[in-house]
């Protein structure tokens, strides 16, 4: 019996992590079909004009994924919590980082990239204009990476409070809104045809910043929460 | 490491103090785990046996005193500790829609690589053979605690710290972990278990935190 790698480790909880998703379809489901609802009402609530709809496409699309991200957040810990994995997590002898972020990935690609993947179609259904859909799919493909990992640090922190409420939602947006604000602004940029090489830098720049920081917080915060 | 082998005192703790609430849980305390040792601990309800455990286990820092690994200090060794130790806590660690064998898969992977041949002859030696593939919230309480036992078959650690394993097991399963126990301690192992139940085992100490 040998000790693993934290490659190999990193792995298992990947691997472990999407099997559980996968057993649990409402985990799946639940935020890509917020997102979608969400999207759907706002033709039907403000205007079916294309040219009004076009405006506010960016954002509606970037605030439906936020809202999706953090509707999604609650689960990434909380089971594992009640069920005592998570002191197995860390208890483990490799860095917490590698497992944080190999649930933090997880977590991204069964609740984050159905929802990139499906927004050019939500895009169209708003009127996006022609010219950004390149732009906005780029755009929350960094973007909700980025929601996943900040939004790890606010579960982490509230994962052992009993009641948590609200809580959650005012610890994560306060970091999520400069996301959501680079992100629909690189969009209304490309709309009105600014060079986005420096749009883009930002939000590349909050990508690797948060994928480097964020699991760090993440797994203090884990510790403190579990103690 | 290879000094580690002459080393008898594994785990050594010196004037633990450890309060929660303004209420002392324990004070002064003292004891030496040594190789070959099982030492269950004992106490009323809240006298702090689970804390003492996760303190020892590192998930738990808000103690005073000093705590020693191999005679050194553990706050510079806990990578070493935890590839070291095995915990099973108050909540098993077993995850509800998995099956046995998938959990097994990742709470021992987290730390020794495991083979399939291996978690299936484990999950037989703790009674579960034909289990495997049951998704565990389908399983007993009992069940569940044998899912978690298990681990103690598949990784080769040192320390085994145990909070109450024998809870929910029938009188087989108490049998069968007893058995384990005193086969860990008899190879040289370090065993802290906290329970109510009589134990009948050769090298036990018992600490007693009132």
């Amino acid at each position: 019996m040998n000790q693993v790698t934290p490659i190999e480790a990193f792995t298992a909880t990947l691997t472990r992590d999407l099997l559980v998703a996968y057993k649990r379809k409402n985990d799946i489901f639940n935020p890509f079909m917020f997102f979608l609802i969400v999207c759907s009402l706002f033709p039907i609530g403000i205007s079916p004009d294309p040219a009004r709809l076009g405006e506010i496409a960016s954002g509606v699309l970037w605030i439906s994924a936020l809202l999706a991200s953090l509707l999604a957040m609650d689960s990434l810990y909380r089971n594992d919590f009640e069920d005592g994995s998570l002191e197995q997590l860390l208890l483990s002898p490799h860095p917490l980082y590698f497992l944080v972020l190999a649930k933090n990935m997880a977590h991204w690609l069964v609740s984050g990239l159905p929802v990139v993947i499906v927004s050019p179609l939500v895009a169209y259904m708003l009127s996006l204009p022609g010219d950004a859909y390149g732009v906005m799919f780029l755009t929350l493909l960094l973007g909700t990476p980025i929601l996943s990992l900040l939004g790890s640090i606010g579960v982490a922190l509230t994962v052992g409070l009993g009641s948590r409420g609200l809580i959650l939602a005012v610890i994560t947006l306060p970091m999520s809104v400069p996301v959501l604000i680079a992100g629909t602004l690189t969009v209304q940029e490309a709309l009105n045809g600014a060079s986005l090489s420096g749009y883009m830098a930002v939000l590349g720049a909050m990508f690797f910043g948060s994928l480097t920081l964020a699991p760090l917080a993440s797994a203090t915060a884990l510790r403190i929460s579990v103690s | 490491m290879a000094q580690e082998h002459d080393i008898q005192n594994v785990l050594q703790a010196e004037n633990l103090f450890c309060e929660r609430d303004n209420r002392v849980l324990f004070k002064d305390l003292n004891f030496t785990a040594h190789r070959g040792q099982v030492i269950q601990i004992k106490g009323s309800n809240g006298s702090g046996k689970t804390t003492l455990l996760r303190i020892l286990c590192g998930l738990n820092d808000a103690f005073r005193g000093e705590l020693t690994w191999f005679n050194k200090p553990i706050q510079d060794h806990w990578e070493v500790v935890r590839s070291s130790l095995i915990y099973m806590g108050h909540r098993v660690g077993v995850n509800k829609v998995l099956t046995p064998y998938e959990n097994l898969r990742w709470s021992v992977g987290l730390s020794t690589s495991v083979t399939n041949e291996q978690i299936d002859h484990a999950l037989g030696e703790m009674g579960l053979r034909g289990f495997e593939d049951s998704q565990c919230f389908t399983l007993s309480a009992g069940q569940q605690q044998r899912v978690s036992l298990s681990r103690l078959l598949l990784n080769k650690a040192l320390l085994w710290v145990l909070d109450e394993p024998f809870t929910t097991l029938d009188q087989e399963g108490v049998n069968l972990l007893e058995k384990l126990l005193s086969q860990h301690a008899s190879k040289g192992g370090v065993v802290l278990v906290t329970t109510h139940h009589e134990l009948l085992l050769p090298n036990l100490t018992v600490l007693d935190l009132g």
